[in-house]
């Protein structure tokens, strides 16, 4: 009978083996040798030249300029921009990894990154001529400079078809007219990614994507947001007064506005969502390092299981959101749909990252609420990561329509 | 400017794990547990690099002695600018009793067969401590050492290196071919960026054996028990009146 036993399972690991080896990577049990070593430095730097200084920018509002610099030298800032191009080469997988490993020691620097990556990048890399790539595209990839995204306005948010910004084509140049807001990196950036309407009768056909240099004639910065979390990033209005913008910087076709910014933040939730595992990994970090020091009643409390079942249930929720981003990057990376399981790494990494800073928290007691510690800090970052790049509630529509259609029913 | 540089990488269990005893007491506990290159060999492998950008050097050759894991340290050693490695593969039981003597003998044959000018290991390995493996490589070279380096200069065809020593520092003029081994001061290792990561994916790595090298890596010296250290046990209290 064991000798039977045993047969099968040598056919089984035999079988398991030869699946994992047609499959590649996407056996991540364990990450692909490239990807553990840009982990392991991405690692080494957040430990050594973000976690020491994260509390001290948060506390100043400080953008990190130099560890900026640097993690551009390390080729993170321009992670999935080819290699012919400047950029690092590398896939989505990596990209999601490397925004983990920065957030984990800087949830406010990992927001920064990952902004220049996907929100301002992406869209330049997919859509810019060769001509707007010298000026718009090289300048960005290793930290010299940081770009922005400018889709929101105070009017409209999720609903981004409601554009009110209007670019008025007057012959050789756009006139730009109007507010955008929630501009991450807004007030560092060189230039920035706007959606505006060119044609206001076709809705959201008539929306349009310009690149904007800053600083320009009549692009003026409204005052910077005083925020709960990741406060080392800026966040401003972007004002537009008849502010002129020569033809040649459309970015894409007119028209293709809509197109642009919707597939960008496809890109850019898994970004997000990766932000929200950094976050999330280093309060589940800082729980279990303090129930294993802290003693109530005699003994460290990681002994109580009450404490136990905190730590279960964060790590749990953690790991499974971590499966799906990293499931939502490789079917990216696969050239495969995946606006459906990005929406749903996003959802589950960052209510992960809420609910695993929140208990962790509660595990470090009183000095979790105090500014000494890390975790209430964690529990600020964490928060926005429900909220930009489409709200939790977002999210699930996306999921919803994603799973409807797929049996053939219309959601609306 | 043709020199050739042989480093050393050694595969250890990660600074930051604690260390856990087999409860066999025949070694510690290394299955599932996270590795990393010695942190040591790391500064190995900064100084060759460095020499290399100073053009003073032409290649910088990696080895590493180990099970197939150890080609993950070889590849971030050429991640961090080593052009090529070789990996001698020694598993099992054979690598459990591998000493310092024999990867000094092995890596002295690679010494030979590369036509290196200078090797350069770290002082020791963070698992072992033995602090062998570099005196034993320039014995059986029967080349000059200069060991705890916290300083290599190039001095027309010689080598001036400042060592640390117990009393402060000491510097000695080594003519080459010679080996060097590193001191923590001696340098701040770089980390591998993503494009060179990128790049050491399509660097070589020799795959060899003992065979390759005629090397006996019977044990000399048979583990008897590993034990943790001791605990150390809570200072008696002196209870006096208070000031």
């Amino acid at each position: 009978m064991a000798a039977v036993f045993a047969r099968t399972a040598s056919k089984i690991c035999r079988l398991s083996a030869k699946i994992q080896a047609c499959r590649g990577y996407a056996n991540i049990v364990d990450l692909p040798e490239t990807h553990q070593l840009l982990q392991k430095t991405l690692r080494d730097f957040a430990n050594s030249e973000l976690a020491p200084i994260a509390g001290q920018l948060d506390k100043d509002k400080q953008f990190p300029k130099e560890q900026i610099k640097k993690l551009g030298e390390l080729g993170a800032m321009s992670v999935n921009i080819s290699e012919e191009d400047g950029g690092t080469g590398l896939d989505y997988l990596a990209y999601a990894i490397a925004i983990e490993e920065i957030s984990r020691g800087c949830g406010g620097t990992g927001c920064i990154v990952s902004v220049n990556n996907s929100l301002y990048l992406g869209p330049v890399n997919g859509w810019a001529r060769e001509d707007q790539k010298a000026q718009f595209m090289t300048p960005f990839l290793h930290g010299d400079s940081v770009g922005c995204f400018a889709l929101s306005e105070p009017g409209n948010g999720s609903d981004a078809g409601a554009a009110s910004t209007t670019a008025v084509d007057m012959g050789d140049h756009y006139l730009l007219n109007g507010t955008k807001a929630w501009c991450t990196n807004g007030f560092q950036a060189d230039a920035a990614v706007v959606f505006a309407t060119t044609d206001k009768s076709k809705k959201h056909k008539g929306i349009s994507a310009l690149l904007v240099p800053k600083p320009t004639e009549g692009l003026t910065l409204g005052k910077k947001e005083d925020k709960l979390g990741i406060r080392c990033t800026s966040t401003v209005n972007l004002i537009f007064e008849d502010c002129k913008i020569p033809k040649e910087n459309l970015l894409g076709k007119e028209g293709e506005g809509f197109k642009i910014a919707m597939m960008t933040l496809d890109a850019g939730r898994i970004g997000i969502a990766a932000q929200a595992l950094g976050i999330a990994q280093a309060a589940l970090e800082c729980a279990v390092d303090y129930a294993g020091k802290r003693e109530a009643f005699g003994r460290p409390i990681a002994k109580f299981q009450a404490i136990q079942f905190k730590l279960a249930d964060m790590t749990m929720r953690l790991e499974a959101a971590r499966l799906l981003v990293w499931k939502s990057a490789l079917l990216k990376d696969a050239g495969k749909e995946y606006s459906k399981e990005a929406a749903m790494g996003k959802l589950a990494a960052s209510e992960a990252a809420t609910y695993v800073a929140h208990q962790s928290m509660q595990v470090l007691g009183g000095m979790g609420y105090v500014t000494d510690m890390p975790a209430e800090r964690h529990y600020r970052d964490a928060r926005i990561t429900e909220i930009y790049e489409g709200t939790s509630e977002v999210h699930r529509l996306v999921i919803a329509q994603g799973i409807l259609k797929e049996y053939g029913i219309t959601a609306r | 400017m043709s020199m050739r540089v042989l480093v050393g990488v050694k595969r250890v269990i990660d600074y930051a794990v604690k260390v856990r005893v087999k409860p066999d007491k025949m070694g510690v506990v290394t299955d599932g547990v996270k590795h990393s290159m010695n942190p040591f060999d790391e500064i190995a492998v900064e100084e060759a690099i460095r020499l290399k950008e100073k053009k003073i050097v032409k290649e910088v050759v990696a080895v590493s002695c180990g099970p197939t894991q150890s080609q993950e340290t070889i590849r971030t050693a050429l991640a961090m600018g080593c052009d090529r490695g070789i990996h001698v593969e020694i598993t099992g039981k054979e690598y459990e009793n591998l000493q310092p003597f024999h990867v000094s003998k092995i890596l002295a044959k690679i010494a030979k067969e590369e036509d290196v000018d200078m090797v350069i290991l770290g002082k020791q390995a963070i698992d072992g401590d033995n602090n062998q493996t570099g005196q034993m490589t320039a014995a059986v070279l029967d080349w000059p050492q200069a060991t705890f380096a916290s300083e290599v200069k190039k001095n027309n065809g010689d080598l001036t290196v400042t060592r640390e020593v117990d009393g402060g520092l000491e510097t000695i003029n080594v003519k080459l071919p010679a080996v060097i081994t590193t001191d923590l001061r001696l340098n701040e290792p770089r980390y591998a960026t993503l494009p060179n990561i990128m790049k050491a994916k399509k660097k070589p790595i020799a795959k060899k054996t003992v065979a390759d090298y005629d090397v006996d890596i019977s044990p000399r010296q048979e583990v008897l028990s590993v034990e943790d250290p001791p605990v150390r046990e809570a200072g008696s209290k002196i209870i006096g009146n208070t000031v």
